[in-house]
């Protein structure tokens, strides 16, 4: 694997921290180089610091590391959050002429950049380039050729005018002659460029597209943390589809909205996160019951209550697996990658309407916000399917009448699966209810036909089994006698870590899981293991007790919830010392 | 649509479960008659219903229909009318349905002006629970759960309609079958949010605001010079606490229903089978 390159720039929140990673990741992304990028928003201190961070390397990478190469730091404490990260050689751009700067110590062994981003953005046009000046900065330093900085701007600014361009040209040309002139060094860093092709997005912005994709047509959400960008991205996109995006009330109205445009027969979608989870636990049971197909997407975060809104983890898997009072099936469905959001979004879609039930799409915080690249062929539109599942028409409807004429939207059959008639059927039309209902969806208490209901939403799951593929991610050594199991946003960080550990001669089958209901049956992946471990980001091991329930044998569990994701070294790190030690079986 | 729809294909084979002489049989009858009368047939017709009493409405009547959670009706109702332009929507429920537990989806529904129909059945009591206090009950209204009575002013929906943006804004009641109609059917005529508070009358648990005290005090507005679209006349009758009121209080005949702000105007259960044509632009957004 080519070397790797860490880049970050940090400041206070209002520092356009955020818009000057993009643009670096941007940059890097157009010279064929791999991104992967991640948002610190620390407040181990106090709050206000924030920080982009970007790896990049010519191959793929898929998590962060404890490790930084670069760092424009626009305040001190940019410098004290990453002292952990930062190392011995360590590039520090800061503007000494910046009051908060003036006095400012480089730690030992880091070589510190004093280059006058203000002054010199002020002298290109506007002190609001400054960070634009230090990008400039950033390339002199790691040999990367500006001109890929050039069209990154471009994309950025373009729409504002030509000349926004060229002064942002001129700004990132005099932070990089003005290092070349003052600090004749070589950096050790020599960021190669290649011909690939790539594009650069987000989770957030895969499930949205993914949306699209698959013909969702109507949206309705509540702006929340980490979701809002699945909205913000459908926003004006999906209208250009030919569907709506309403920003509701509240997370009760999103779901019924999206409810309602659902029985419409529209394809509908909503994300929220924790808080609004709750919320819509409310609905939930009334979706799943009246066999309405929903999308029900939860970016997860840190919980319980507000819990910490900016931070990660995935705590949320039992709330989706069994939130709600009474019992009735719905999925979970959890990408494993950001890329993977895409086509999960697309499987969602059809699951929800093949099987008539609801199905909650999970991200995490950290997928939902990092940016990572891809080829463009990752996203083949071509390759997108959509399946409606069992739909009736004018001429079809007649065939699901009851004796007296009634359409029977829950029709006793054998896989479970009974027919849809769309408002405007002829002859179709039809109750839904979150009551107990006979086949044509009229309340009914009577003791036969409750038990028949239950029977036949439950035998939607046992169809979906066996007409699906639920099969797990896999990776690593199929014969390894260590297995290490984990679902979402993890895999990332466990692929690159299993590739440190087979440098340590550490053999590890992985399997990572984006099905968590219906989930794969993994007691021969467990049974043929000598050591289990489910590395997951929750304190109480939520999807290792699945596997333990599945497996009927107890498994070791690496947990994190601290608020931050794996890195790969470090689970590297955490999987070596379990190992090491054996197992033990954690009660 | 068919020409030759009449207001009994409207009716379910369920029988009515309120008791004998509630107000939600005429509430219902004026609001089928209605949607025969305006051209609807039960095939192009959505009906939304809270939960309570009224809320049992969507069974009897046939229609394509969704019998929702407490309080939400007016959402799923928004939902339906944004995928399908093309079907009438009505959505019904109770005081305390949209009241109370719904009161914060009223005022949006109304501020969002979307081109549907809501019926509110107000009987000023929980009937379905057996008779305690709901929103519109009177202030020294005695019940189970209020001995004394509420103690607070109960809500004026229409003053809160009005508040919020109303676009169409009226009352009727339930046992004057033919104005009840009327009114209904204005409010489905309606380009945008068309919203009717029905006195229905509580048979069994309210032995206030029963048949006969809204027969001796309401006052018909289409007998009393009132103009509708004149809005300053408008709040007076709204807010006159002295007297009853039914007619069409408020219109706005510049109204502009939700889908045409939005240019929400597409069946959007017709999708292709595949990714939409120029989906790739979207890839190619992210170079």
């Amino acid at each position: 694997m080519a070397a790797d390159f860490n880049w970050a720039v940090g400041g206070e929140a209002g520092d356009g921290i955020d818009s000057t990673g993009k643009i670096f990741a941007q940059a890097l992304s157009r010279s064929g180089r791999h991104v992967f990028t991640s948002k610190d928003f620390a407040s181990r201190i106090r709050g206000g610091y924030t920080a982009y961070k970007v790896r990049t390397s010519v191959d793929k990478v898929q998590s962060v590391v404890d490790r930084l190469d670069v760092l424009i730091a626009l305040t001190p404490r940019t410098i004290e959050e990453n002292l952990e990260e930062l190392h011995e050689g360590s590039v520090i751009i800061y503007d000494g002429e910046r009051t908060t700067m003036q006095n400012v110590e480089i730690p030992e062994g880091m070589i510190g950049i004093d280059v006058p981003l203000k002054r010199l953005a002020e002298e290109a046009g506007g002190a609001i380039m400054r960070n634009v000046v230090a990008l400039g900065a950033a390339c002199e330093v790691a040999e990367f050729p500006i001109e890929n900085l050039d069209s990154a701007l471009e994309k950025r600014f373009g729409d504002k005018g030509q000349k926004l361009v060229d002064n942002n040209k001129e700004a990132a040309r005099a932070g990089q002659s003005y290092v070349a002139e003052e600090y004749d060094a070589d950096f050790e860093y020599d960021l190669e460029t290649t011909d690939e092709d790539y594009v650069l997005l987000n989770g957030d912005e895969a499930i949205g597209m993914g949306a699209i994709a698959a013909g969702c047509r109507f949206y309705s959400g509540y702006p929340i943390t980490p979701a809002t960008d699945v909205m913000t991205y459908l926003t004006g996109r999906l209208e250009r589809y030919g569907g709506h995006v309403v920003q509701a009330e509240d997370e009760l109205s999103a779901i019924n909205m999206a409810l309602g445009a659902a029985r419409g027969g529209a394809r509908a979608m909503t994300a929220t996160s924790g808080p609004g989870i709750d919320l819509m636990t409310e609905t939930f049971g009334l979706v799943a019951t009246s066999e309405t197909p929903l999308v029900i997407c939860n970016v997860m975060r840190s919980g319980p209550s507000t819990g910490m809104p900016t931070k990660q983890e995935q705590g949320d898997l039992n709330h989706m697996l069994y939130g709600g009072h009474g019992e009735v099936p719905r999925f979970v469905l959890a990408p494993t990658t950001v890329a993977e959001c895409f086509w999960k979004t697309v499987e969602a879609f059809n699951l929800a309407e093949k099987y008539q039930l609801p199905v909650y799409l999970t991200a995490d915080l950290s997928m939902a916000v990092t940016e990572q690249t891809f080829a463009p062929d990752t996203f083949d539109m071509d390759e997108v399917e959509v399946d409606r599942g069992f739909v009736v028409d004018d001429a079809s409807v007649e065939e699901h009448l009851s004796e007296s004429g009634g359409f029977m939207p829950h029709e006793l059959t054998d896989d479970g699966i009974s027919p849809r008639a769309f408002p405007g059927t002829v002859d179709g039309a039809h109750m839904s209810t979150g009551l107990e209902h006979d086949e044509q969806g009229r309340r009914t208490e009577d003791t036969e036909m409750r038990v028949e209901q239950v029977d036949k939403r439950n035998r939607k799951v046992e169809s979906a089994r066996e007409r699906e593929d639920w099969s797990p991610r896999e990776f690593g050594d199929a014969d390894a006698e260590n297995l290490v199991i984990t679902w979402g946003s993890n895999e990332g960080a466990l692929a690159e870590a299993l590739d440190l550990l087979e440098a340590d001669d550490v053999d590890i089958r992985v399997l990572s899981v984006p099905y968590v209901f219906p989930r794969p049956d993994l007691s021969d992946a467990v049974a043929a293991a000598e050591n289990v471990i489910v590395v997951e980001c929750n304190e109480t091991g939520q999807f290792a007790n699945l596997v333990e329930h599945d497996v009927l044998e107890r498994v070791d569990r690496i947990n994190k919830y601290d608020g931050v994701r794996f890195k790969a070294d470090e689970l590297a790190r955490e999987i070596g010392e379990a190992l090491e030690t054996g197992t033990e079986a954690t009660q | 649509m068919s020409s030759d729809v009449r207001f009994t294909d409207f009716k379910s084979d369920k029988q009515p479960t309120w008791c004998p002489g509630c107000g939600d049989f005429g509430t219902m009858n004026g609001m089928m008659k209605a949607l025969a009368e305006t051209g609807n047939d039960p095939d192009n017709t959505f009906v939304v219903a809270g939960i309570g009493c009224s809320g049992k409405i969507g069974t009897y009547m046939h229609s394509y229909a969704l019998h929702g959670v407490h309080g939400r009706a007016l959402p799923v109702g928004t939902g339906v009318k944004m995928a399908r332009p093309d079907i009438e929507v009505m959505v019904a429920g109770g005081d305390g349905d949209g009241y109370s537990i719904g009161a914060g989806h009223f005022v949006h529904a109304v501020r969002r002006n979307v081109d549907m129909t809501y019926v509110v059945m107000d009987n000023r009591i929980y009937g379905l629970t057996k008779g305690q206090a709901s929103p519109t009950s009177r202030e020294d209204f005695e019940t189970s759960t209020t001995p004394e009575g509420p103690k607070q002013p109960p809500v004026n929906p229409h003053a809160l309609a009005l508040a919020s943006g109303a676009t169409f804004i009226a009352q009727s009641f339930s046992s004057d079958a033919l104005r009840h109609q009327e009114i209904i059917q204005q409010a489905v005529e309606h380009d945008g949010f068309g919203f009717v508070n029905v006195y229905s009358p509580c048979v069994t648990f309210n032995d206030v605001d029963t048949y006969d005290y809204f027969r001796d005090s309401l006052v018909d507005l289409a007998e009393a010079d009132h103009d509708p679209t004149d809005y300053d006349a408008a709040k007076d009758v709204i807010l006159d606490s002295d007297k009853e009121y039914q007619g069409v209080i408020y219109r706005d005949d510049e109204s502009v229903p939700y889908h045409e702000q939005h240019g929400v105007d597409e069946n959007m259960s017709d999708i292709p089978d595949g990714a939409p044509e120029n989906a790739t632009d979207l890839v190619r957004e992210f170079y």
